[in-house]
């Protein structure tokens, strides 16, 4: 094993997927590092969940490489699920089979012995909460325990490498929290997580982020590195009665380069960072708009996922005018 | 290690599953029932019509021969041919028996006699036999009529001599030629389904990829499921042949031991067979309309159990020595009814044994971990 391969748990070079004439995932290279929280966002059917799969050795790569571990994906990808642990946004669970008897179902896949299994089970137990509800079927379970029995089952194995696709899907915010702060531990115990999200909150929780949009790769780096496509251009969030109204306003202004809706608020990035956003208020209430607020704001990985998309559905009408 | 979980949890689940139990213990014994009753091509109690012209106590007398046979039931008795119409048309009657005027007088003068009988001919089969019951049952005691006048008149060797001898099922009992046929068919819609529900399920579920990321291999995949259904199987066998030993009194005249060994080997072709067809299948319904469409009913209908082969055009014919059933069907009616051991099944048994593990070598290869 090389130097690169231990320091790297994922090492993915020109990943390419295709259903038919859709490619689904292009042209993709990433390295994730040994311990790291490498987040994959995007929208619905950018490609997360299919380079996610062929990762796990669930889906044959069309073209390129990735290694998992060390290990080709496309040439041993039994040897990799050894190693890994896969959890997917549907919480795969048995439905009529109890929580202990999923862990110990699972568990005997995974081959533990029944001292390793005892003790992985209480792990197991301990950090989902469960204690008190081994006896309760799968389907019987709330949301947040089921995905954080999912979970568990996928770790029972203690894999070095774990995969989460969409793990907090349609789990409330007290659990996606819970959940969070498991991953955390994960980490620190040193599992490489590589997890994919729409949540744009939980990828601040990153070490690393990769942005994919339409199957390719938009951005990439650490929250704060790929925040940086605002240097210069600072962000104006304004609150007003008529948002729709200010946003067409503030498109007609030369200062403002582009409008997004946010919630309640709108997001105007400026082409200059010398024009304050009061300045950008005061001409909206000489146009008749009743401003509420008006501040600049650090750009938020949303603003970065929308600024990214904007610029790769630009270049594309560009290759394609 | 790993097959033994999986086997336990097939289990788990099944307990936990109580529609899986109906299917798999309650249905093979209603169903057995009811075609233990219903498959069969005797015909009993047809209800019959007679027009008595004559009203005199010998066609009376003939009147209550029909009456007390087991084989028809006289629901009515008018006057003239012309009031049986009614009944025939209505299918309250599907046979009529005429007797005309003068019957009586013509028995004791020793005159031929003509009795008209009217049968409704819509069930052909049903009437062709209930129309052969009619007539022996006429000639029978046509026959006791000419007897009894001749012993009157002094000793007289009989005129008929006929005598039919029949092999294996002498009473011609319909039922015992098809509750063994019932068990092969049972046997293969229960597992074939049950097994066609099995991976699939787990596929709409979401446990099957996630079992594709374990190191669990294709072929534990599978034998985890074929192992706890051949269990169920081989409780559904014994039941079914409880009930068809017990309360149809089927003789089983071979050896049981040999009736469960062949019956496994037949289930491993219908839970391969199940296993495939779960393997090719995106849903459960998907794969419950494959079973039965594709595979069951034609399995069903070339297998011999309905229809004999013998008069299936030879194209047929040939598909036909792809059905495991048909096999099977000649082994357990050859161990129940004529006693026959392996000697002379082997053939059968050898086929079936290589139609199973053909089919569970696809239903293997057809399970991918990988998709490609």
């Amino acid at each position: 094993m090389s130097a690169a391969a231990t320091a790297n748990a994922i090492e993915v070079r020109q990943l390419t997927r295709r259903f038919g004439q859709f490619v689904a995932v292009d042209d993709v290279s990433f390295d994730v590092r040994t311990g790291e929280i490498f987040g994959f966002l995007g929208s619905n059917g950018a490609g997360k969940s299919t380079t996610i799969r062929m990762l796990c050795g669930l889906l044959q790569p069309t073209s390129g490489t990735a290694t998992v571990g060390g290990i080709d994906v496309r040439r041993n990808p039994e040897s990799v699920k050894v190693r890994i642990g896969y959890m997917s946004q549907r919480f795969s669970l048995y439905e009529l089979l109890t929580v202990d008897q999923n862990i110990r179902f699972f568990g005997g896949i995974y081959g533990l012995a029944e001292a390793r299994l005892a003790e992985r089970r209480r792990f197991v137990i301990d950090m989902a909460g469960l204690a008190g509800r081994e006896t309760t079927l799968a389907r019987d379970l709330a949301g947040g325990w089921r995905q954080r029995l999912a979970l568990g089952c996928a770790i029972l194995h203690e894999p070095a490498i774990l995969f989460l696709d969409e793990p907090t899907g349609g789990v409330d915010p007290i659990s996606r929290r819970q959940f969070w702060r498991l991953i955390d531990a994960l980490s620190q115990a040193g599992v490489t997580v590589l997890v994919t999200t729409h949540y744009l909150d939980e990828a601040e929780r990153c070490h690393r982020v990769a942005l994919i949009h339409a199957g390719r790769l938009a951005a990439m780096g650490t929250p704060t590195e790929v925040k940086q496509v605002f240097a210069g251009r600072p962000i104006v969030e304004i609150r007003a009665d008529q948002a729709v109204d200010a946003m067409r306003l503030l498109e007609a202004m030369p200062a403002v380069e582009k409008t997004s809706l946010f919630g309640t608020a709108v997001h105007a990035v400026l082409r200059d960072p010398a024009v304050s956003a009061d300045a950008v208020a005061d001409r909206l209430r000489a146009q008749g708009i009743q401003v509420e607020a008006v501040a600049t704001v650090a750009p938020s990985l949303e603003d970065v996922f929308l600024d990214v998309i904007d610029r790769a559905n630009a270049a594309a009408r560009g290759t394609a005018a | 290690m790993r097959l033994r979980r999986l086997v336990w949890k097939e289990f788990l689940e099944l307990r936990q599953n109580p529609r899986l139990f109906g299917i798999v213990i309650v249905a093979p014994i209603i169903q057995l029932t009811m075609l233990g009753y219903a498959a069969t091509t005797d015909v009993k109690d047809v209800p019959i019509v007679v027009a008595d012209g004559d009203r005199s106590p010998e066609s009376r007398s003939l009147i209550a021969r029909f009456d007390v046979s087991r084989n028809f039931t006289v629901i009515d008795t008018v006057t003239t041919v012309a009031d049986v119409d009614g009944y025939l048309q209505r299918g309250r009657a599907w046979v009529a028996l005429a007797i005309p005027q003068g019957y009586g007088a013509a028995i004791h003068s020793g005159t031929p006699v003509a009795l008209q009988v009217v049968a409704d001919g819509s069930d052909s089969n049903s009437t062709t036999v209930a129309l052969g019951y009619a007539t022996s049952l006429i000639g029978g005691y046509a026959e006791e009529l000419t007897a009894r006048a001749s012993a009157a008149a002094g000793p007289r060797p009989a005129a008929i001599d006929t005598r039919i001898r029949i092999w294996f099922n002498p009473q011609l009992e319909s039922r015992f030629f098809m509750i063994p046929g019932v068990l092969a068919l049972l046997l293969l819609l229960v597992t074939a389904n049950l097994a066609a529900m099995a991976i699939v399920r787990e596929k709409e579920l979401g446990t099957l990829e996630q079992l594709n990321v374990t190191p669990l291999r294709r072929w534990e995949l599978i034998v985890g499921k074929l192992l706890p259904y051949g269990v169920i199987a081989l409780i559904d066998v014994f039941l079914v042949t409880a009930v068809a030993v017990f309360w149809f009194e089927v003789p089983l005249r071979g050896s049981l031991t040999l009736l469960i060994a062949m019956s496994l080997i037949y289930v491993l072709c219908t839970l391969a067979l199940g296993l495939f067809i779960s393997t090719v299948s995106d849903t459960q319904q998907q794969a419950m309309m494959t079973a039965t469409f594709f595979f069951l009913t034609p399995m069903i209908y070339l297998s011999g159990f309905i229809f004999p082969i013998e008069n299936m055009p030879r194209v047929i014919q040939y598909a036909t020595y792809l059905i495991p059933l048909r096999y099977f069907l000649v082994i357990v009616r050859g161990i129940f009814l004529k006693g026959i051991g392996l000697e002379l099944l082997w053939p059968q048994a050898a086929a079936m044994a290589a139609w199973g593990a053909v089919v569970l070598a696809l239903a293997v290869a057809r399970s991918r971990k990988t998709t490609g």
